[in-house]
């Protein structure tokens, strides 16, 4: 099974639209947006819900004003703000509340409720370019990692039940817990940048990440005639680091036309940059292919 | 007055806004840079550091000596950072949390305070402002803790001035997202700039941010970015949920080539450092006004 | 001889040995020599939002066992396992709780150096802990 994700370190580089593209141009893949926090893959593939799940996972503490003496040692021993009070009442913030338990074990009155956390919903879907795995985090939940966690075994559950060898998904920006959790045992991570200072800068971290994960790494410089000094900075740093530089794009604004038609760039115009990208694709897959074969 | 600039997608133009806000505010303020994981206000804004310090989390120490095995802790611990393994009584340190659980509930106080590196903070000057932010170790999951950090740096920032003094306006650079990154950086403020962009993935990330920050009850108003882009789906949205449009960056390649230099756009031409001055106005014009209830303002 | 603890996807000597461990079904706790067994159900981790694998080495070490037989190991888990002095026997798939045991039994199972499996990074691997990543 063969792996391959889509990440950026900084966001809006283009890392959505370019991996709709690949979705498109690949054959044989299950999808998979592992964007749970804030995913945009659906807006252009348009995915049938064939299977819907409820997520649940972690809990929230709950005062049961009944039972409550108002005694107020909850709010002395939480480390995260979360027990309000007014006029003597008290309440729990679900938004800052972390679901560590320590309320619930020390209050004297046993006041508390600790309760599941409904936190979000995944899907298992078809799509006109294949099987894809999503998921939408209700807005404010926590994005631990687990449900990305999820959503790839998902994704390799179906693609061994069809028969496919291919997994592509689209990552989250940023190098937290859903990056990490996306990471782990990837073939071949594909680090989308923008020649630009905040570019360079946010591809160092999301690259270093990949390295303390023992993850190879491919950049694509996207909107690359923006700075040529800082397309040529990043093709510098990632030859002295190792990491293949799979293509430059230059800023095409039928990335955008197409988006508002929710269609894949490949899909919407064949002009020089789908060339391009699609050069790019056979690029990535050869070289995921090849680091499938060097044994770990 | 606290504005934090935020967004649902990730590069609509945040650090854009918020630099251009700072360059143009004319009273000396705060900035500060809360997307810990990726941070890149100092890019523009340029500070003189004066300090910084390495950031650190409480997390469990094991005396096996004096542990006697009751597994309070490990039963207690939500995270599984602290687990009777057998007769072995081990931490994960990565899993921790810091919710202090463990070590308040030790009976026989086997368990004393350790700590496990978060990252760094840094501190300096733009000239009258001053500069705050955080930067995530790599490899540390968890942004919240050390944004809490920095925040709690931040008060004693604000309460440092004379009394006599009217307190700082704080700008902070939020992270992307609406999940608990996002959620962190904007809880405490007194207004929260969207940024978006007129696209499809702009809207819809947008939506999810309104209704991530809607339970805080902090008034929101919009900065639609790279305006002429897209499509108009952002205007009609904006207008069917009462949400103020409170300035337009229009999109040109000009502004996309000088931010790629590094530029703080309010200074890359008069026509921005206008449509900034304008937006400054218009937020130092809520801070007069009484909260509303809604969320939009 | 010391008890074995082998992940099954059925309280029987004949189920297949489930290749999980964290999220396993369950463990079935042998004495190799008369063969007796009992279950251990380890729902407790399946539920778990984070650190299932620990959870399970958790109710693996409080049964008395000293030896694992399993499939895959995550890195967390195989810590805490080591941890309370258990050995680890992997990779052993498509084969019964039975066959797994005679095959440790006539030492054919080599005992593990290191997990054989990626962990899921949810909270982080840390500064290259274990097997993932060499820090820096």
């Amino acid at each position: 099974m063969i792996e391959i994700l889509v990440i950026s370190g900084k966001g809006g580089t283009g890392k959505t639209s370019l991996t709709a593209a690949f979705a498109h141009l690949a054959r044989n893949h299950v999808i998979c947006d592992l964007d749970v926090d804030a995913p945009d893959m659906h807006l252009i593939l348009k995915p049938q819900h064939t299977q819907k799940t409820e997520f649940v996972s972690g809990h929230e503490a709950v005062i049961d004003p009944d039972k409550c003496e108002a005694c107020g040692l909850c709010q002395e021993m939480c480390h995260y703000d979360a027990v309000i009070e007014k006029d003597g009442v008290y309440t729990i913030n679900p938004l800052r509340c972390e679901g560590c338990k320590v309320c619930v074990a020390f209050c004297p009155a046993k006041a508390i409720d600790f309760q599941d956390r409904h936190c979000g919903q995944w899907y298992v879907s078809d799509t006109r370019f294949g099987p894809m795995v999503h998921a939408q985090l209700f807005p404010g939940e926590e994005n631990s990692g687990l449900l990305v966690s999820l959503l790839r075994k998902k994704a390799r559950a179906v693609a061994e039940e069809k028969g496919l060898s291919l997994i592509l998904s689209d990552g989250t920006p940023g190098i937290g817990c859903p990056v990490i959790a996306s990471l782990s045992g990837v073939t071949l991570a594909v680090i989308v940048t923008e020649p630009t200072p905040s570019g360079r800068h946010d591809l160092k971290r999301v690259a270093e990440l990949c390295g303390h994960f023992n993850v190879p790494a491919g950049i694509i410089i996207n909107k690359c005639d923006l700075n040529d000094k800082e397309a040529a900075a990043i093709e510098a740093f990632g030859a002295e680091n190792g990491f293949a530089l799979l293509g430059k794009l230059p800023h095409d604004p039928a990335i955008t036309r197409a988006m508002i038609e929710g269609k894949a760039i490949t899909e919407y115009t064949k002009n020089g940059f789908t060339g391009q990208l699609t050069a790019i694709w056979e690029q990535i897959l050869s070289l995921a292919k090849a680091n499938k074969q060097v044994v770990k | 007055m606290k504005i934090a600039i935020a967004s649902g997608k990730g590069g609509t133009g945040k650090t854009t806004v918020a630099s251009s806000l700072v360059s143009v505010w004319g009273a000396p303020l705060i900035a500060v840079d809360l997307d810990v994981e990726e941070p890149n206000l100092h890019l523009f804004l340029n500070p003189e550091y004066t300090g910084a310090r390495t950031a650190d989390m409480e997390i469990p120490k094991v005396d096996s000596a004096l542990c006697s095995r009751c597994g309070k802790c490990s039963d207690l611990c939500q995270f599984k950072a602290i687990s009777l393994m057998g007769e072995i009584l081990m931490t994960f340190p990565e899993m921790c949390h810091g919710c202090g659980g463990c070590l308040a509930i030790c009976p026989e106080k086997a368990l004393t305070p350790d700590i496990r590196e978060l990252g760094e903070i840094s501190w300096g000057r733009i000239k009258t402002n001053e500069f705050l932010m955080g930067r995530l170790r790599i490899g540390e999951a968890m942004s919240p803790p050390l944004m809490r950090t920095v925040r709690k740096q931040l008060h004693g920032m604000m309460n440092a001035g004379s009394l006599d003094v009217s307190p700082k306006d704080v700008i902070i650079d939020a992270p992307p997202g609406v999940s608990c990154p996002a959620i962190n950086a904007v809880m405490d403020s007194d207004f929260i700039v969207l940024v978006t962009e007129p696209t499809p993935f702009g809207v819809y990330d947008m939506k999810l941010a309104r209704e991530a920050f809607t339970p805080m009850d902090i008034p929101m108003g919009v900065v639609v970015n790279r305006a002429g882009l897209g499509n108009s789906e952002i205007y009609e949205y904006c207008k069917a949920s009462g949400l103020e449009i409170l300035a337009e960056i229009p999109y040109d390649r000009g502004v996309a080539e000088a931010y790629a230099k590094g530029t703080i756009i309010a200074e890359s031409s008069g026509a921005m450092k206008d449509i900034f001055l304008r937006l400054a106005k218009k937020l130092k014009e809520k801070a007069d006004l009484p909260k509303n209830p809604g969320g939009a303002s | 001889m010391k008890k074995i603890a082998v992940t099954c996807e059925s309280p029987s000597l004949d189920a297949q040995v489930d290749p999980r461990f964290g999220r396993a079904a369950g463990f079935l706790i042998v004495n190799p020599e008369t063969m007796e067994f009992e279950f251990i159900d380890n729902g407790s981790s399946q539920v778990m939002a984070q650190g299932a694998g620990i959870q399970a080495a958790e109710n693996v070490a409080r049964s008395g066992a000293k030896v694992l037989l399993t499939g895959y190991v995550g890195p967390k888990a195989f810590q805490g396992l080591r941890g309370a002095g258990i050995e680890i026997g992997q990779n052993l798939e498509n084969i019964t709780v039975r066959q797994a045991i005679e095959k440790y039994k006539a030492g054919g199972v080599d005992m593990a150096t290191e997990p054989n499996r990626m962990g899921h990074g949810g909270m982080g691997g840390g500064r290259g802990q274990g097997r993932m990543g060499n820090g820096r």
